[in-house]
C-alpha cells in the first residue's frame, strides 16, 4: 500500500486538486482557428483546382468568415489570460522554444494572407460590398491585384491553412505535462477535425446542389479519417507510459467515458457519418442540415473534452488530496 | 549555469510545516495561496508501515519545462543560475506553463493574475542567506547550496548519503534532493 496525504494545505485555485486553468475560452479558439485553417485550405484547393465556380460558396462568401471567425477565436483567447493587460508581451519576445510564441506570431501573418484570399474573389462574392470598395483608388487596386495574382495567393494560403491546423493540435500536444495530449496522434486529429467542420459549414450555407453533395462527399470521408484517429489516439496512449496509461483509463471506464465516447464520439462522429452515408445513398435528404450541425458541434466538443481530460491527467498524484470544500463547513 | 539545490533530510523531517509557514510571511503570500507543501507518504502493510515526509516546492529544474514553454520569456532563468522566475511584468496569464510543469508547482497570484511559484528566496540568496524555509526548519532537516562547488554541504550530502529526486522520469532535472 502507497498512500500519499498532504499534511499542510496545498488548495490554490485552479490548480488543486486538478488543473481547471482553462474554461471554455481556449475550446473555443482552437475550434474557430480550426475552422478558419480549414476554410482557408478548401477555398484555396478548389481555386488551385480550377473548381472555383463548381463551389462559389465556399471560395467567394465563405472565405469571408476566415477573419471573423480568427478574430473572435482572438478574442476568446484574450479573454482566457487572467494578466491580460498584458497581452502586448506576446509581441515584445520570440521563443522558438514556445509553441504558443510561434503561434502569436503566425496568427499576425495569417490575417494578411487572409484578406488577400478573400480581396481575389470578392467582386464574385461581394460585388455591393466590392463597390463600395472601389470607390477608393487603393480599392481597386488591391481587388485588381489580389485577383490577377489569385492562384499564386491560394499557394500561400495552403501552407498556413495547414500550419493553423495543425498548431492548435500541437499547441496542446506540447505542454509535456499532460500526459493524455502527449501523443502525436492528437494534431493530426485537430487537423483533419478543421477540415471536417470546414466542409460542414459550406454544405448548411450553400444553395448550390452540386457544392453541398461535394463536400457531403468530402466531409464524409474526413469523418472516417477521424474515426481511425480517434481509435490510433486510445491506441498510442494504451502503449505509452505509466501516466499515459492511468490518463487513457479516463475515458476507459473513468470520469470522461461518457464525455468522450457519447458525447464527441457519437453525437459529433458517428451521427453525422451515419446521417452522411445515408444522404449519399439517396435515402434521406432531409436530414442534410442535421449532419453538418452535428460536425460542428462535435468538432467544439472534441477540444473541449480533449482539454478538459488533458488538464485532469497528471504526473503528480497525491492519492488522498486535501479537499478544499471541506474548510466550507467549518463557517 | 551555477546550480543552486536544495537538500532535504527524510530521516529528520517531522512533517511540521513551519517551512511552508516561513514561505508565506517571508514572501507575504495572500490568504489560500501557497508555494510549498508537505507531503507524508506511507507504504508498506500493517504493522510493517514506514513513513517519509516530504517538504516539496517548486524543483528549479535543469531542463525546465515552464521556461521552454513560456511565450514571453517572463518565466526565465535567474542571473544564469537553474533558480526560475517569473517577471510578472512580462507574464500575460496564458498559464501554458502551468500545463507543463508536471510538479504543478505553480500558483496564479490573487488578485492581479499573473503566474507565480517559489523563488528559491532569491532575494536572501543575493545576500548570501538561505531560504526562508531552509533557515527556519526548527530540526535543521534542510540545506541549501551550490552544487557545482564539490566542498559546499548539499554535494557533501549527496555524496555520502543515498538520496532520490522526484518524477526523475519526466527529464526535467529536478534540483531537490531527498536524503532517504
Ligand atoms: S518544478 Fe515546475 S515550475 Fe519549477 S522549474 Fe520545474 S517545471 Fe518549472
Ligand atoms: S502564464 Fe506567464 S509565465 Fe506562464 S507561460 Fe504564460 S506568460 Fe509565461
Amino acid at each position: 500500500m502507497i498512500e500519499e496525504v498532504l499534511v499542510t494545505l496545498k488548495a490554490n485555485p485552479k490548480i488543486d486538486p486538478v488543473l481547471s486553468t482553462w474554461s471554455w475560452e481556449v475550446p473555443v479558439y482552437l475550434f474557430l482557428g480550426g475552422l478558419t485553417a480549414g476554410i482557408m485550405f478548401f477555398a484555396a484547393i478548389m481555386v488551385l483546382t480550377n473548381r472555383q465556380r463548381e463551389v462559389p460558396f465556399m471560395t467567394e462568401k465563405l472565405v469571408l468568415w476566415t477573419v471573423i471567425l480568427l478574430s473572435i477565436g482572438m478574442g476568446a483567447l484574450f479573454l482566457d489570460l487572467s494578466h491580460r493587460w498584458y497581452v502586448y508581451r506576446f509581441y515584445t519576445a520570440f521563443r522558438p522554444t514556445s509553441p504558443m510564441s510561434w503561434g502569436s506570431w503566425i496568427l499576425i501573418i495569417i490575417y494578411p494572407v487572409c484578406i488577400l484570399q478573400i480581396l481575389s474573389t470578392f467582386r464574385q462574392g461581394y460585388p455591393k460590398l466590392a463597390r463600395r470598395l472601389e470607390r477608393f483608388g487603393v480599392g481597386v487596386l488591391a481587388l485588381d491585384l489580389s485577383e490577377r495574382f489569385r492562384r499564386p495567393v491560394a499557394w500561400v494560403s495552403v501552407p498556413f491553412a495547414l500550419g493553423l491546423g495543425i498548431y492548435t493540435g500541437v499547441l496542446l500536444n506540447t505542454l509535456v505535462a499532460r500526459p493524455f495530449w502527449n501523443t502525436g496522434i492528437l494534431p493530426i486529429l485537430f487537423l483533419v477535425s478543421a477540415l471536417s467542420t470546414a466542409s460542414a459549414l459550406a454544405i448548411l450555407g450553400t444553395s448550390d446542389k452540386g457544392e453541398r453533395h461535394l463536400f457531403t462527399r468530402i466531409d464524409f470521408g474526413l469523418i472516417a479519417v477521424e474515426i481511425l484517429l480517434v481509435f490510433l489516439l486510445v491506441i498510442d496512449l494504451s502503449a505509452g507510459s505509466e501516466v499515459q496509461l492511468a490518463s487513457v483509463d479516463l475515458i476507459l471506464g473513468g470520469r470522461y467515458t461518457v464525455a468522450f465516447w457519447i458525447l464527441f464520439f457519437s453525437v459529433g462522429l458517428l451521427i453525422p457519418f451515419l446521417l452522411e452515408a445515408r444522404e449519399l445513398l439517396g435515402k434521406s435528404a432531409a436530414a442534410f442540415y442535421m449532419a453538418p450541425l452535428f460536425v460542428l458541434i462535435g468538432g467544439y466538443l472534441l477540444r473541449q473534452v480533449v482539454m478538459n481530460i488533458g488538464l485532469h491527467s497528471s504526473w503528480s498524484n497525491y492519492a488522498n488530496q486535501f479537499d478544499p470544500q471541506l474548510l466550507e463547513l467549518l463557517h | 549555469m551555477t546550480r543552486y539545490a536544495m537538500v532535504i533530510d527524510m530521516r529528520i523531517c517531522v512533517g511540521c510545516g513551519d517551512c511552508v509557514t516561513a514561505c508565506k510571511t517571508e514572501n507575504q503570500m495572500p490568504d489560500g495561496l501557497t508555494r510549498d507543501w508537505v507531503v507524508e507518504r506511507t507504504s508498506g502493510v500493517y504493522p510493517n508501515l514506514s513513513t517519509e515526509f516530504r517538504s516539496e516546492r517548486c524543483n528549479h529544474c535543469s531542463h525546465a519545462t515552464c521556461v521552454y514553454v513560456c511565450p514571453t520569456g517572463a518565466s526565465h532563468y535567474w542571473r544564469d543560475t537553474n533558480i526560475v522566475l517569473v517577471d510578472e511584468g512580462m507574464c500575460t496569464g496564458c498559464k501554458a506553463c502551468i500545463a507543463s510543469c508536471p510538479y504543478d508547482a505553480r500558483l496564479i497570484m490573487h488578485p492581479e493574475g499573473y503566474v507565480d511559484k517559489c523563488t528559491f528566496c532569491h532575494h536572501r540568496v543575493e545576500k548570501g542567506l538561505d531560504p526562508a524555509c531552509v533557515s527556519t526548519c526548527p530540526t535543521h532537516c534542510m540545506y541549501f547550496g551550490v552544487l557545482d562547488d564539490p566542498a559546499s554541504k548539499v554535494s557533501t550530502l549527496l555524496r555520502t548519503r543515498n538520496y532520490k529526486t522526484l518524477l526523475q522520469e519526466t527529464g526535467n532535472q529536478p534540483n531537490v534532493y531527498y536524503l532517504t
